[in-house]
């Protein structure tokens, strides 16, 4: 018997009978439901992780080297934990010249040190709490920040520490207005610094503002008070493209201990790290939660798999009469096993649809309401029409087999 | 025309015994039966003769427990299942006495049927199922479900049914069985018709009236077979050759 018939066969079955159709593969839209739900609002947090909050944190292709991890971590480090992190050396504005003069690794290398202060503008506005960020004049391309008006520090304004200043969209609207912030003096924690550009609207992250920031040169005044004299907090290295950002890391790795002296087996002294790396606490979730889910799958399929069973075997029961008929019309048994294997799939199948829909529908719905994205992954897609077929495949069998060794006369008799 | 291209079924001691709890029950007793090409027999006799036994059996529904069946000179005693059910589809027309039909299928799916398991292309079933269904006169009732159908009209889609695949041998077993006698009539002149036009019928039947349009009557007794005669002025004269047949056995 033909595939098309057999399948034409299951949909006026289900037709006949919608509502204990329903109930029959309830399980499996569950399940399918669950499955595409789960890895759907997964994928979109993935998404939003590593495109929107590792891409703002560290940039894209982008290398960070630091005496101490900055990424979050699970519960409080231990005491030993916090020794090893004071006993390493501080990165200081040689490390990053001597890096620079050493990398082979194409890209560009900037520096960047933060710390909360003051700021001052005319007339005595003052804003508390601003980041005051004391960078190289590399670090407006690394993050490529654009400027709403004015121009970045150039190199050599950041190599003699000029008191210039790029001051975000907050800044600039909070002590000017919003106007006319290009030429004028604010005072970073009492110093004067001269604005000379004001950068682009950045949004927030977290709830934290990114427009509330004041970018001065390394070098400038506010050395000392984004951190001791001459110490960075991150050194970055970006490179043009994704494939360069391993062997750029492990160059840095290798100078790194070369500055620092370590021995062969000696740990580094030093982090490295990226937005991909950076995210492995991400990934420690998303991967708990993908493997909480087949169990989650796994327990509405098989209760589905009981159920649809149970009614094939209803309904074998119940066209034992129409068996017979078709066998003796000359189906073989193969042929009887067959049509019922096929119609318990194609009834889970339609359940794997609706369960998709359904999932689709739910992480829809979660990602209205929350700034995670859906993001719909092909392959759920395929699994979940997969597991919804395979379901009533193997859920089938049984009953298939009852069925196709019914005896035909046995089968012709009974009422 | 020799006896044995003339011979569909001869059977050589048919046996067929079933265990009902302790007891043996013995319905075929050892028939020795040949029915020749193009014949039209009844097959006669008491509830329980055993009448429905030999039908299962030379169906290929059922296998003797003793005896040889041979259907167009091919023994089918040693055939598996899969080859049985080859032989039902291809050689096999069978008519029940309650229709049998696919209830939510149409007339033309349900004539249809034994083509999809002949393996039979869908365009072709649809051409054979539907000059099937007009030789029983229900070329305008193609699309209609059985509900929606008489008695009378249910039995004739069975009867398309059953000889859509061109079968050596149209197996009846009470074929009037469920209908009024007006109806019952129009179903046996419908026989009387394919057996004219050259199709092997064998009904079982006990109703005498039935049996009157068949040119042989076979009645069975207590699994054997008591009587096997032939009925006067239902014969052509090239019938005459064919009678050695079944005295040859
Ligand atoms: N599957 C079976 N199991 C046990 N006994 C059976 C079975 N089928 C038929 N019989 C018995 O065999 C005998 C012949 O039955 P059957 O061929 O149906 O007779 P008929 O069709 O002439 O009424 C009866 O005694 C019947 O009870
Ligand atoms: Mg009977």
């Amino acid at each position: 018997m033909e595939l098309r018939e057999a399948i034409r066969v299951a949909f006026s079955m289900i037709r006949a009978h919608k509502l204990r159709a329903f109930f029959t593969i309830l399980g499996t839209v569950v399940g399918v439901t669950f499955l595409i739900a789960v890895i759907t609002l997964i994928k979109g947090m993935d998404a939003y992780m590593k495109e929107d909050f590792a891409g703002r944190i560290y940039g894209y292709n982008t290398v960070q080297l630091r005496r101490n991890s900055s990424g979050p971590s699970f519960g409080p480090p231990s005491e030993e934990e916090r020794r090893m992190r004071r006993r390493r050396p501080r990165l200081t504005f040689e490390d990053a010249e001597w890096l620079r003069a050493r990398m082979e690794t194409p890209g560009i290398l900037a520096i960047s040190s933060m710390n909360n202060g003051q700021v001052q503008g005319p007339g005595g506005r003052t804003l508390e709490n601003v980041t005051v960020n004391g960078a190289s004049a590399t670090y407006f391309q690394m993050r490529e920040l654009e400027l709403e008006e004015g121009r970045p520090y150039a190199e050599h304004e950041a190599v003699r520490g000029v008191p210039v200043a790029v001051i975000g969209r907050e800044v600039a609207d909070k002590l000017f207005d919003g106007r006319g912030a290009l030429g004028r003096t604010v005072r970073i924690q009492g110093i004067p610094y001269q604005v000379i550009g004001v950068l682009e609207k950045q949004g927030t992250l977290f709830g934290f503002s990114l427009d509330n920031v004041v970018i001065a040169p390394a070098r400038s005044p506010v050395n000392g008070f984004v951190n001791p004299y001459n110490v960075v907090d991150e050194i970055s290295f970006k490179v043009p493209e994704a494939s360069l950002i391993a062997p750029a890391m492990g160059e840095m790795e290798g100078l790194m201990r070369q500055r620092h002296r370590l021995r062969p087996l000696e740990p580094n002294s030093f982090e490295l790290e990226t937005a991909e790396a950076s995210l492995g606490f991400w990934d420690k979730i998303s991967r708990m939660m993908l493997v909480a889910l087949p169990g989650l799958v796994g327990i509405s399929l098989v209760v589905g798999a009981v159920v649809i069973m149970n009614i094939m075997l209803v309904s074998v029961s119940e066209r034992t009469r129409e068996i017979g008929v078709r066998k003796s019309l000359g189906a073989r048994r193969r042929d009887i096993l067959l049509q019922f294997l096929i119609e318990s799939g194609t009834l889970s199948g339609v359940g794997g649809v609706l369960g998709i829909l359904a999932g689709i529908g739910l992480a829809a719905l979660v990602s209205a309401i929350s700034p995670i994205p859906a993001r719909v992954a092909p392959w759920s897609v395929g699994l979940g029409i997969f597991l919804g077929v395979g379901v009533g495949l193997a859920a089938g069998v049984y009953p298939a087999y009852k069925a196709a060794q019914l005896d035909p006369i046995e089968a012709l008799r009974k009422e | 025309m020799t006896p044995s291209i003339a011979e569909v079924i001869r059977t050589v001691a048919l046996q067929k015994h079933y265990q009902r709890g302790a007891e043996l029950v013995r319905a075929l007793r050892g028939v020795d039966l040949v029915i020749g090409r193009n014949e039209y027999v009844a097959i006669m006799g008491p509830s329980g003769s055993g009448k429905s036994t030999l039908m299962n059996l030379i169906g290929c529904l059922d296998t003797p427990t003793a005896g040889e069946y041979i259907l167009n000179g091919q023994p089918v005693s040693g055939l598996d299942d899969d080859q049985l059910a080859r032989i039902r589809n291809r050689e096999i027309g069978f008519v029940f006495q309650t229709f049998n039909l696919l209830p939510r299928s149409t007339a033309l799916e349900n004539v249809e049927l034994p083509l999809v398991y002949a393996g039979v292309a869908r365009a072709e079933r649809r051409e054979r199922a539907t000059r099937a269904l007009q030789e029983v006169e229900l070329g305008d009732r193609l699309g209609h479900r059985p509900n929606e159908l008489s008695g009378g009209q249910r039995q004739r889609v069975a009867v398309a049914r059953a000889l859509v695949t061109h079968p050596s041998i149209l197996l009846a077993d009470e074929p009037t069985g469920n209908l009024d006698s007006r109806t019952s009539e129009e179903i046996m002149t419908l026989f009387g018709r394919l057996h004219a036009e050259g199709q092997t019928v064998i009904v079982v039947t006990h109703e005498p009236d039935i049996a009157e349009h068949a040119e042989r009557v076979v009645v069975l007794r207590d699994g054997l077979i008591a009587e096997d005669r032939w009925q006067a002025g239902r014969r052509g004269s090239t019938d005459e050759a064919r009678t050695p047949v079944l005295h040859e056995v």
